[in-house]
């Protein structure tokens, strides 16, 4: 019944549109008010209606593993074959960083060669810091490692290091691979464009199952899972960056009788390389960003230290984990960003040695370092003697607030617990399934046409017909209440920051650095004061996914046209009816894609917090990784990617109509 | 008929942008109108081009942006696809070799200049101008040998090692000139490479120019928009608009006979005297003796002659024999007219 009204045509607009959403939201009230004594159904899923789609995926998954056949090789032997590729080396990279080389097997292993001494990595890094910009990124890059030696992290990051080293190089070259085949052939990109547009708002999880299944807890499914993750970016920046240089250049390339090969390789890629660094930066940072949640399923190192110590509850040494793995993202981001930076490239001319002078003294502090090492242990270990550890003093933090702030903070917590958070969680959970689905048809419809109207109505009809439906009205719950108290917050800095130069300035620096957290690094504090629940994990979203709504909201506003605002000016308007009839409206827009993006943020954050005990669909998944159950891992990952898709396909579709309206074609992302 | 000297010609050549293009293009007849192309959705680009370059000549393509100069000259070398034509270099139909023999012909018969200098931005002045010989595979000593000539050609010794962002627009661009030639091009083309210069380099550019092509004698496609450039270096000239060639011939023929409005706008600022050669102007008598000019000379040159005092001059043909007399007063007329 409610279907049937959304079928009103799309050009209704005006007041025949107000009263569509009228009824709509007239008859939603009454059926569910009214409904649930005919039409229980509708209220709650039946059980015997559930597709068993994670018996199904499961079954696949089993077939997969065990019986497909692509003619030459199974299945299996494909991820046999991709383990390896990453297996070896990464093996490697391991064994230079952290374990040394080895003979032998298991604990009868013995050390052939140690591997690099710490003081060689500090070095190497500087180095690169040197080369890269100059003496004070060399600076800031040795203080990030040496802090990670002092706080005795170093063994834990140097196996992460291990494996960013090697996830990246493969995201790199695979993101390359896809954007230039992208952009030689458009039946390729029209391909892949809505798959990167999907791996954009798929959080990860929806994935890791899949991959735990196929591959194995450990380090090379963590890669795997790494390379998916980090890998989209390079392929988007890769087909921009082609796609940018200039046309004259590719018709050099031509010209001068480049066969294809020579026009990609010895041309295009080359001439694009500053803008395809940025792609390389990103693939890093995504790749650290995943860090934690590779350690669920095995990646070890500092990931798997913040894991354990947030199951224990043992805040000083997560929050030293933590912090080490703040450090070495600060290094690897600034070094990335200043080898984006970098420059004139003059190759220095004369012998290999004057050519390659940083190579070579790199390999000359590896050798000493090593000679020095094996007299001096001090040179080849940081040795514990000299380690400092906050992890007492962050528990006693703990313990002091504990004691002192209990009431209070079990007081704010419970205020906001009874009087916002469980009232709306219990509202979205009385919903009946169907009455949304069909909101979402009418919204749908209303804000594009009949296709999206489809697209959300399967999709939220498939979270419910698997069973699904309580663990994600839960998770909206958990999301909605994080995006709108993020908005709050955000809308209003945004709009104070974008009319003050400088207070943006600062803003900007802040929001930057939030975002390059790993984002973990939000739970630990609120653990800390807050223990488990979700009141908690609402913080850690909040605090996580209030960046873009502000970036967003000031962007938008500061983009607004000077010139209306000049006309506004002459109009007498006062500055307060400036901001709220200029300004605000013709940024609502960018501030929809912000809304979006703090979306996409909570979402993707839920998996974490489900380490802190929530009960939606993050747990489930989480439930699933720790039983490798891929199909229900699968069918909960998806069903957030649902939701997902919907809110974004909906917002985007509604910031489209806002500039449609408002006239503006162009919107900076 | 082509002449038998012609290098490269160029036969009903169209290019439409747009999906489909070759099936609407016979569709509409073979030979549609403007609005019809519009109408079919498409952009006309090039419209039913016949042209033929003779050896060793300048043969400057004219005409105001928008109006398909470089779809032209990238039909030319196949870059774009033609959506319809033929073009025959050398006598063989271009547009029938294959990827491989494209590659062949580019790499040893055709270079070109591009407007935006087209620099690889990662090599240096010496490497972006040895790099077409690196593509064909010449050792790396022969071929930076080999640009090295070419630097110096273009008179950019001792900046072999600078980088395209280290270097002037007209620096830049002598860079493009050295690298076209590096490949020793039978056929060569210039899409308006002097065009993102400022007007006292481009001056200086076009000498230049002149006279590496006095030395080297390649067969030239060069592409402007500037009447005065074309009238400066071509040996003939064709001028597009919307597409299609309005007229072509040599700068004289043009400014005595414009065919279209649009043409003699172009030509209404251009001093005549300038262009027009006395052998035009002459009347057929063989007279007396006195001084005398070349009949390939322009009127503008051999005008001061007069300042002797003469009432005519002996023209004479390139060995020497008279053909014909310039009168002071047929002279004064065309400087008067323009
Ligand atoms: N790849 C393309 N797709 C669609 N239309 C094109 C394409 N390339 C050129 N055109 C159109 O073809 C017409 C001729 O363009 P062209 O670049 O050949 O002009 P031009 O004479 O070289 O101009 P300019 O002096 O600005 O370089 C223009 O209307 C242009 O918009
Ligand atoms: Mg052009």
């Amino acid at each position: 019944m409610v279907a049937a009204n959304s079928k009103s045509p799309i050009s209704a607009k005006g007041p025949a549109g107000s009263l569509i959403w009228g009824v709509g939201s007239v008859l939603f009230l009454a059926f569910w008010q009214l409904g649930s004594r005919w039409l229980p159904w509708a209220f709650e899923y039946p059980k015997g209606w559930t597709i068993p789609a994670a018996q199904w995926i499961g079954q696949f998954m089993k077939w997969l593993l065990n019986e497909a056949h692509f003619g030459l090789f199974t299945f299996a032997e494909l991820t046999r074959f991709i383990a390896a590729v990453i297996d070896f080396p990464y093996r490697i990279v391991l064994s230079l960083l952290s374990t040394g080389f080895l003979s032998g097997q298991g604990s009868s292993a013995e050390q052939i060669l140690p591997p690099v001494a710490w003081i060689a990595v500090v070095a190497i890094f500087a180095l690169l810091g040197y080369l890269a910009e100059g003496r004070r990124l060399a600076l800031i890059v040795t203080g990030c490692m040496v802090f990670v030696a002092v706080f005795g992290q170093w063994s834990s990051a140097m196996v992460t290091l291990a494996s960013i080293l090697v996830a990246v190089p493969i995201g790199v070259a695979l993101g390359l691979l896809l954007g230039i085949a992208a952009y030689r052939s458009a039946w390729v990109e029209r391909l892949l464009q809505p798959i990167l547009d999907l791996m954009q708002t798929i959080p990860v999880f929806a994935y890791l199952v899949p991959i735990l299944f196929m591959f194995g807890f450990g380090p090379t499914a963590a890669v795997v899972a790494t390379v998916i993750y980090a890998m989209p970016p390079m392929t988007r920046v890769t087909l921009m960056a082609l796609q940018r240089v200039p046309s004259e250049i590719r018709d050099l390339g031509r010209m001068i009788g480049c066969t294809r090969a020579q026009l990609t390789w010895r041309v295009m890629v080359p001439t694009a390389q500053d803008a395809l660094m940025v792609g390389v930066n990103q693939v890093i940072m995504l790749s650290l960003n995943m860090v934690i949640i590779a350690s669920m399923i095995g990646a070890g190192g500092l990931g798997f230290d913040v894991l354990a110590a947030l199951r224990r509850l043992d805040f000083g040494a997560g929050l030293e984990a933590g912090l080490a793995i703040v450090a070495l993202a600060i290094a690897l981001d600034r070094l990335s960003q200043a080898f984006v930076r970098r420059p004139v490239r003059e190759t220095p001319q004369g012998s290999w040695p004057s050519r390659h002078p940083y190579l070579l003294s790199a390999l000359a502090t590896i050798l000493v370092a090593g000679l020095a090492g094996s007299i001096v242990p001090a040179i080849q270990t940081y040795p514990v003697g000299w380690q400092l550890s906050t992890g007492e003093f962050w528990s006693d933090v703990v313990k002091w607030i504990n004691v002192n702030y209990f009431d209070a903070l079990e007081a704010i917590k419970n205020f906001f617990l009874l009087n916002l958070l469980i009232p709306f969680k219990r509202f979205l959970i009385g919903l009946p399934w169907l009455g949304v689905v069909a909101f979402l048809v009418l919204a749908g419809w209303r804000v594009k046409g009949p296709r999206l109207a489809l697209l959300v109505g399967c999709l939220g009809f498939l979270i419910a017909a698997t069973g699904q439906w309580e663990k994600a009205m839960i998770t909206v719950y958990l999301c909605g209440i994080s995006t709108i108290i993020a908005m709050v917050i955000g809308v209003p800095i945004g709009i104070a920051s974008a009319e003050r130069p400088r207070l943006w300035r600062w803003v900007q620096v802040i929001i930057d650095t939030l975002q390059t957290l790993p984002s973990f690094v939000y739970l630990m504090p609120a653990v800390m004061l807050f223990r488990v629940g979700d009141f908690t994990a609402m913080i850690a979203v909040v605090a996580f996914a209030v960046a873009p709504a502000i970036r967003y909201t000031a962007l938008g506003l500061r983009g607004v046209d000077p010139a209306l605002v000049e006309a506004g000016k002459a109009m007498g308007c006062t500055p307060r009816q400036i901001l709220t009839r200029i300004k605000l409206r013709l940024a609502l827009p960018e501030i929809l894609l912000g809304l979006n993006q703090t979306i996409m943020f909570a979402l993707s954050m839920l998996v974490i917090t489900a380490l802190v005990g929530t009960r939606d669909l993050g747990q489930e998944v989480y439930i699933a990784l720790t039983k490798a159950d891929s199909g229900r891992g699968l069918v909960a990952g998806l069903a957030v990617a649902f939701i997902a898709i919907i809110a974004d396909r909906l917002i985007q579709a509604g910031a489209q109509n806002a500039r449609l309206r408002l006239g503006i074609s162009q919107v900076r992302t | 008929m082509p002449e038998p000297t012609a290098k490269l010609v160029c036969r009903n050549v169209w290019k439409l942008f747009g999906s489909g293009a070759a099936d609407k293009l016979s569709a509409m007849g073979g030979r549609p109108e403007l609005s019809e192309i519009s109408r079919a959705g498409l952009v006309s680009a090039v419209r039913d081009v016949n042209l033929d370059v003779r050896e060793g000549e300048i043969f400057v393509i004219m005409g105001l942006s928008g109006s398909g100069k470089s779809t032209l000259v990238r039909c030319l070398s196949r870059l774009v696809e033609p959506t319809a034509g033929e073009i025959l270099f050398n006598g063989r139909n271009l547009l029938a070799a294959s990827d491989q023999e494209m590659i062949e012909i580019r790499r040893h018969k055709m270079g070109m200049v591009f407007q935006h200098f087209a620099l690889l931005p990662h090599m240096t002045v010496l490497e972006n101008v040895a790099f077409p010989l690196e593509v064909q595979g010449m050792a790396r000593l022969d071929r930076l040998a080999r640009a090295q000539e070419m630097v110096s050609l273009v008179g950019l010794s001792g900046r072999e090692d600078a980088y395209p962002r280290q270097l002037s627009g007209g620096q830049q661009q002598r860079v493009g000139i050295a690298r076209s030639l590096a490949v020793e091009p039978e056929l060569w083309f210039l899409d308006e490479p002097f065009s993102a210069l400022d007007p006292l380099i481009r001056r200086e550019m076009q000498d230049e120019f002149v006279r590496l092509q006095s030395v080297l004698r390649k067969t030239i496609v060069f592409i402007t928009h500037d009447f005065d450039e074309a009238i400066r270096l071509a040996d003939r000239i064709a001028i597009m608009k919307d597409g299609a060639i309005v007229q072509s011939g040599t700068a004289e023929e043009i400014v005595l006979n414009p065919a279209t409005d649009y043409v003699r706008e172009f030509t209404q600022a251009v001093p005549k005297a300038k262009v027009v050669r006395v052998s035009s102007v002459m009347s057929k008598d063989v007279g007396l003796d006195g001084l005398s000019v070349p009949s390939r000379a322009t009127v503008a040159e051999a005008a001061p002659l007069f300042l002797e005092g003469a009432n005519s001059l002996r023209v004479v043909d390139e060995g020497g024999k008279p053909v014909g007399t310039l009168h002071r007063d047929d002279v004064i007329h065309l400087l008067l007219e323009s």
